[in-house]
């Protein structure tokens, strides 16, 4: 396939989540039937159209039970794809790859879990069983130094990013009030009317310095589903598509899970930018005609180098283009109109995609004017992913 | 602490904590051998009768320091407590009363006045000896609880006693006065209150903590091409070789990025904790802990040198503390 070949063959036609809770009271597998369900009731399709199912390998529920317990019947592709949350938009990748290729015709994306009441990302990998994996042995050279959180982790870099270019607490805490207000707005969200200033963020407490609570994502039970089907068929269905006009993996030089500390320059994320290149020579696009970007937030000093990589901004000057309101509903680049993870839901990013066709659609609760096409990344620190999604036009 | 609490505490002196009860089952073989199989004690006199006769014993004795097993009600008291409210109970309740509601066991002197065998049954009885005025500890402040235990065969004769000693103190976070403290050079972490969490060694990395607990810092350096690296690896990503030895860190280098973490904690930390990259002289980089220095003095680019912590018998790391302290 050439490099544009992906382009245009497929699109998201149904999205459907759980409500986004702090204890949904439910099996995790009972969300992600939920959600897959909503997100075929949305599709106008049936479970036993599907045949693809496209999750992440952190997810708990195995495709065997998601397919029996909705009823999906056979299923001719399935895939997993690793590294927490950067395997969210390649979950989508992995769709139109599929269909495209006539592996499947109806791909079901899902992610579904209990991480506030159950297994909490956030509390660490410290005291984790103990194995011989290369995996398990990397987290060697961290937990025994009490460096065990993802919020530590990204500390590392967002305090090497402040020496580099001059960023400050206030830059990053300018990305969770523009989050925040986003959230207040949105009936879903678990911050829906509870916006927050920037004098809120400086006084919130410290996690890992330069990082404070509100620089970092909530957890959240819930499950949210994505159906992708080709484009052709896409235009049988109730929904506007949202049309994939670029969907990339990457992964850096020297990569480590959340600590590639190791690279000559650790201020960046080159995967990131791996995957800007890509999207936007698949779709021939460039960031002048993206209008609006759904950029993964677990914390809050990732997104700015997020907008260098993609090429929003240039290098290090992130922090003027967000003070200068860019990242507004009305900005030059609205961003998590859905309130993005720090007040919507952290559901490993998947809520953002569904946030990115609501916005092809014309159905967000902030919808701004014009949107054209739309960029979703996916997580950061991490091999991630990328999607630009687009109408059908 | 007002003296009507001091006066209720110190009337415990001398009474009866546990009263006389007899363990659950007699001494026996098969607990002896399961003892013995636990602890690791290969001594022959306690499971071989012909063995035990050898050393002019009539036979099989109990290992002495099992004593205690014989009483303990063990699993069954998590499910079938003891019925009757017993002086300990009303020990510790008044304890909690004064904040002493955490505990820690400090010592245990026993005296062993015959061999147990099988056959004897053996009953317990606990009094109080001693309770100390409350004391200042590295815990918190506490108060020494000294019991006697005491027990007894089936006549009734002592067979051992066992002088047995607890703190019970108030938590330090929550104990007032903090100006008393002895005063600290620089901000040294406390004495840790739980492991570090263990690394996950494999055939790649044990060199390196090998190496550590000898306080030699290592990097692993490709025997073909030459070049270093870390965290080390099986192949060379310069030149692909598989061979590889190490060359020994000078130990001078200076902070890369730094973290000062503060939430969640582990218990076996101090916090804030400074967690820093430091990038060595020899050009690679590790994750480590810096030590010597207030979290508000550390910066990018400040030059440190390296020591090294025994977190624990099995566990020592190299740690960096400000170069400026050594050489000036």
């Amino acid at each position: 396939m050439t490099a544009g070949a992906l382009s245009g063959t497929a699109a998201v036609v149904g999205i459907g989540a759980t409500e986004f809770s702090k204890n949904s009271g439910r099996s995790e597998l009972q969300l992600a039937c939920e959600a897959v369900l909503a997100a075929l009731a949305d599709a106008g399709l049936k479970p036993s159209d599907v045949d693809g199912l496209v999750t992440f390998t952190a997810e708990t529920n195995s495709e065997i039970h998601v397919a029996r317990n909705t009823g999906m019947g056979e299923l001719s592709f399935f895939s997993r794809i690793g590294y927490g949350g950067g395997a969210g938009c390649a979950t989508v990748q992995q769709a139109a790859m599929a269909i495209a290729t006539g592996a499947a015709e109806v791909v079901v994306c899902y992610r579904a879990f209990n991480e506030r009441s159950g297994e909490r990302y956030g509390l660490g990998q410290a005291d984790r069983p103990m194995d011989t994996t290369a995996d398990r042995a990397a987290y060697a050279w961290m937990t025994p130094f009490g460096l065990n959180t993802p919020a530590q982790w990204v500390a590392m870099f967002a305090r090497r990013y402040m020496h580099e270019y001059g960023a400050t607490s206030e830059d990053f805490g300018r990305v969770a009030v523009v989050d925040r207000k986003h959230a207040a707005n949105n009936p879903a969200a678990w911050f829906h009317g509870r916006p927050i200033t920037l004098e809120d963020h400086q006084n919130s407490r410290w996690i890992a310095e330069p990082l404070r609570l509100l620089d970092c994502c909530q957890e959240t039970d819930g499950g949210q589903a994505l159906v992708v089907v080709s484009a052709e068929r896409a235009r049988d269905l109730p929904h506007p598509p949202a049309v994939i006009r670029g969907a990339a993996q990457g992964l850096g030089a020297d990569q480590h899970m959340m600590t590639s500390y190791y690279r000559p320059v650790i201020s960046g994320i080159p995967e990131m930018g791996l995957v800007g290149r890509q999207l936007y020579a698949q779709s021939g696009l460039r960031p002048d005609d993206i209008g609006a970007a759904i950029l993964y937030d677990h914390f809050t000093p990732l997104v700015l180098p997020q907008l260098e990589e993609l090429g929003f901004c240039a290098t290090g000057e992130a922090r003027h283009f967000i003070a200068d309101g860019n990242l507004e509903i009305g900005g030059r680049l609205p961003v998590n109109t859905h309130g993005g993870q720090l007040g919507e839901a952290y559901l490993h990013g998947m809520n953002g995609i569904a946030e990115g066709v609501r916005l092809v659609r014309g159905t967000s609760v902030n919808q701004p004017d014009d949107v054209g096409h739309v960029l979703v990344t996916a997580g950061t620190g991490v091999p991630t992913s990328g999607l630009i999604l687009g109408a059908d036009r | 602490m007002n003296e009507e609490y001091e006066k209720r505490l110190q009337a415990f002196v001398g009474r009866e904590l546990n009263p006389l009860t007899p363990g659950q089952d007699p001494v026996n073989q098969p607990m002896i051998r399961h003892w013995a199989e636990a602890m690791g004690d290969t001594n022959p006199v306690y499971v071989d009768e012909e063995a035990a006769r050898a050393t002019g014993r009539a036979g099989v004795v109990a290992p002495a320091s099992m004593v205690q097993a014989w009483t303990m009600r063990g699993y069954a008291a998590t499910v079938r407590p003891a019925p009757a409210r017993r002086g300990f109970d009303e020990l510790v309740e008044l304890l909690d009363e004064g904040g002493y509601t955490s505990v820690v066991a400090t010592d245990s002197e026993l005296e062993f006045l015959r061999e147990l065998v099988p056959g004897d049954h053996i009953s317990q009885q606990e009094v109080v000896e001693s309770i100390s005025p409350e004391k200042r500890t590295g815990l918190g402040p506490g108060r020494f609880v000294t019991t006697l235990k005491t027990y007894r065969d089936q006549d009734g004769e002592v067979v051992a006693t066992q002088r047995w000693r607890t703190l019970r103190f108030r938590p330090a976070e929550q104990a007032p006065a903090p100006q008393e403290e002895p005063a600290k050079e620089a901000k040294e972490p406390e004495e840790p209150k739980a492991l570090r969490p263990r690394p996950a060694i494999n055939r790649d990395n044990a060199f390196w903590f090998e190496a550590a607990r000898q306080h030699r810092l290592v990097i692993q350096r490709c025997a073909a091409c030459g070049a270093l690296r870390h965290p080390p690896g099986p192949c060379c990503p310069e030149c692909a070789s598989l061979e590889w030895d190490t060359v020994e860190a000078s130990g001078h280098g200076h902070v890369h990025s730094f973290v000062v973490n503060h939430h969640p904690r582990h218990p076996a930390f101090a916090y804030p904790l400074v967690v820093a990259v430091v990038e060595l002289a020899e050009g690679t980089r590790l994750i480590t802990n810096l030590v010597g220095t207030d979290p508000d003095d550390v910066e990018i680019g400040m030059p440190v040198v390296l020591d090294w912590l025994d977190a624990d018998p099995d566990l020592s790391l190299p740690v960096f503390r400000p170069a400026a302290l050594e050489e000036n």
